[in-house]
């Protein structure tokens, strides 16, 4: 680096040494990072002994006892009303009775996973269509003291959301939308669309408005050329608002762990809650983590580019 | 982010747009503009009024008010400041707000040095950074209470990962500390969490902020001579300095209303020693149920947070003009 590099690569490209060294700091950065997670997979397909064995276990035999426990509810009973049984349907039966266990039932991780995908994809929805009408909106006519309100609308996100949660507790008992869906959704709704709008409105600002005025000029109402021309050109911007807007309303605890309780309780408030047979039952506790985990893996893997133009986009323009 | 035309599609737009009178909306069909830019806005704002601004001027009131959620049928009765009061010469919030400060500060301060290191050295671009950007990304996308419950177990005295690798490292036998039962460890304990889930975000504006410095200032450096270390720290760290107080703002106003994670990890114990500012408020409010003083606690965190957060943007901006 000593004198002005004269090939064809750019100067600031860094030596082959250096990139070597920064790659093998970064990757592992990477893989001790991943640690936890891994350890997250391993658990739910460990036995209950295996899962709390010293030292902590890599090597062992995979069982689905953990996947079983999260699904079901069961009852002890004696070898003798066991072995009184019909055969066992099913792995989960054999598992569970091995353990001198029957299955009383099915247990609430599935609802409590579909309150999830109801409430998540519902406000999300809900918060991005909001988001992109008032983000053009404020975009494209002259509101009075638009920036003003934009920017408190956002600041009430600087909150606590415990102190928010009081009053909108007490407004919820009122108008019976404590413990519902729909209360949920339009709490998430109203969370996310601050930043919805917020970040919308700088993907529009950026669609030149002469398209709608040319689609204008031919004829379309100002409503069809929204549809037809804005539309389509804020796909990307509409995408990367609606990922962050679905990962809040799915890793959301605070709000739902004191506004719901029991039939719209979420997968969060509900995972700590799983228990066994004294104290936590940790395989149990790792296949529902881990089942809740995959849906925002596969995103952030499929998406990854609109989110990070989502994320620095957020972080230059506030 | 400049409205410059480029293509010839767009420049014959805009010279229609330009030689047409202003009044485009009142020669077509359908709603005027008008009517559009309420229909637009007015859910939005409804709905804000509704479940964001609604909750927030009651929650001022009942801050003036003695009311408890758990009686609704007592008399309401107006107590002035008093509650104000309570609170600001209330020891326990003091320590609280201590704890809160001591949280903020440590895990700011790991995020932006690991985060910014981390962005640095995938700026080198070496091969497949674009890969395990990504999978260091992951954490930061994951729920923070379902993912802290889980590094409880990983936080076990004997049995827990944690605890074995840093025994396998240090010899420290791993049954002889408690991440979460123990005073001084713990406060580390959520520090540690916070800072593997977050360090990825600070990295990532990081990041941007390294990719937003233009080449030629380092081939102008090169033509100067100037060494790698002198670059780094005359042209990479100042360039990118604004970006880094952004991540720092954001994490702070974050980090300081801090619950789920910690309500999970430790619930705010051992004693107290980890009950950060929103835990606090979450016993004052749902287990005592002093719903008029947890207002003005809640009214008072709002008020700190949003003026430390103008005063730093302020400091931010004269940085940024430089």
């Amino acid at each position: 680096m000593s004198s002005v590099n004269t090939s064809a690569h750019s100067v600031v490209e860094p030596t082959p040494t250096v990139k070597r060294i920064a790659g093998v700091i970064v990757i592992l950065y990477a893989l001790v990072t991943m640690i936890p997670l891994a350890w997250i997979f391993l658990t739910s397909i460990k036995s209950p002994p295996d899962s709390i064995s010293y030292p902590p276990k890599i090597v062992f035999t995979p069982t689905l006892e953990g996947y079983c426990n999260l699904f079901t509810t069961r009852t002890r009973q004696t070898p003798d009303y066991i072995q009184s049984l019909p055969p066992a349907t099913g792995t989960c039966d054999e598992i569970t009775r091995s353990r001198n266990m029957v299955i009383a039932g099915p247990s609430n991780y599935w609802p409590r996973f579909g309150n999830s995908l109801i409430i998540a994809f519902g406000s999300t929805f809900l918060a991005v269509s909001l988001g992109t009408l008032a983000a053009y909106g404020f975009s494209r006519f002259r509101v009075p003291l638009a920036d003003d309100l934009l920017f408190f609308i956002l600041s009430t996100r600087m909150m606590p959301p415990i102190a928010v949660a009081i009053p909108i507790y007490l407004m919820y008992r009122q108008f019976g939308l404590s413990d519902t869906a729909l209360g949920m959704i339009l709490l998430y709704t109203a969370v996310n669309v601050s930043l919805a709008v917020w970040l919308l409105k700088g993907f529009i600002d950026e669609i030149p408005r002469e398209y709608e005025e040319a689609a204008m000029i031919d004829g379309y109402t100002r409503l069809h050329a929204f549809w037809k021309v804005v539309l389509p050109q804020a796909t990307t911007g509409i995408a990367a608002t609606a990922i962050f807007c679905l990962i809040f309303a799915w890793n959301e605890y605070a709000f739902a762990v004191l506004l719901t309780s029991g039939s719209a309780q979420t997968a969060p408030p509900f995972i700590p809650t799983i228990i066994g047979e004294g104290g936590q039952d940790w395989p149990a506790v790792a296949a529902g983590t881990t089942i809740f985990l995959v849906p925002i893996l596969v995103f952030t893997i499929i998406l990854r580019k609109q989110l990070l133009r989502g994320i620095t986009f957020g972080a230059v323009r506030k | 982010m400049t409205d410059a035309p480029s293509t010839i599609a767009e420049r014959s737009a805009e010279m229609l747009a330009r030689s047409t009178p202003t009044t485009i909306a009142a020669r077509v069909r359908g709603l005027s503009d008008r009517a559009i830019a309420w229909l637009f806005i007015t859910p939005t704002i409804a709905l804000l009024l509704a479940i964001n601004i609604f909750p927030l001027i009651w929650a001022v009131y009942l801050s003036f008010t003695n009311f408890r959620a758990n009686r609704p049928n007592a008399e309401v009765v107006g107590v002035g400041l008093r509650n104000y009061q309570r609170v600001l010469n209330d020891p326990d919030i003091w320590i609280a707000m201590q704890t809160t400060a001591h949280f903020v500060f440590w895990t700011i301060l790991f995020q932006t040095v690991i985060g910014f290191a981390l962005a640095y050295l995938i700026d080198r671009k070496f091969r497949g950074h674009a890969f395990w950007t990504t999978v260091i990304l992951i954490p930061m996308m994951l729920s923070p209470a379902v993912v802290g419950n889980f590094w409880r177990f990983l936080y076990q005295p004997q049995i827990g990962l944690f605890n074995y690798i840093v025994s396998f490292f240090s010899g420290i036998p791993p049954s002889s500390f408690e991440m979460l039962g123990s005073v001084t460890l713990a406060p580390w304990a959520i520090i540690v969490v916070d800072t593997w889930m977050w360090t990825p975000y600070v990295m990532l504006i990081c990041l941007a902020g390294l990719r937003s410095i233009p080449d030629y200032i380092y081939e102008a450096a090169e033509v100067d001579r100037a060494s790698a270390w002198r670059q780094f720290w005359s042209i990479t760290v100042p360039m990118a300095l604004p970006f880094i107080m952004l991540a720092v703002l954001f994490r702070g106003i974050e980090n300081f209303k801090m619950f789920d994670m910690v309500m999970l990890l430790t619930g705010g114990g051992p004693g107290s020693t980890t009950e950060v500012a929103s835990i606090t408020l979450k016993r004052e409010a749902f287990e005592s149920w002093l719903t008029g003083r947890s207002s003005a606690f809640a009214i008072i965190l709002f008020v700190a947070v949003f003026g430390l957060a103008n005063i730093y943007v302020k400091a931010l901006n004269k940085v940024k003009q430089r």
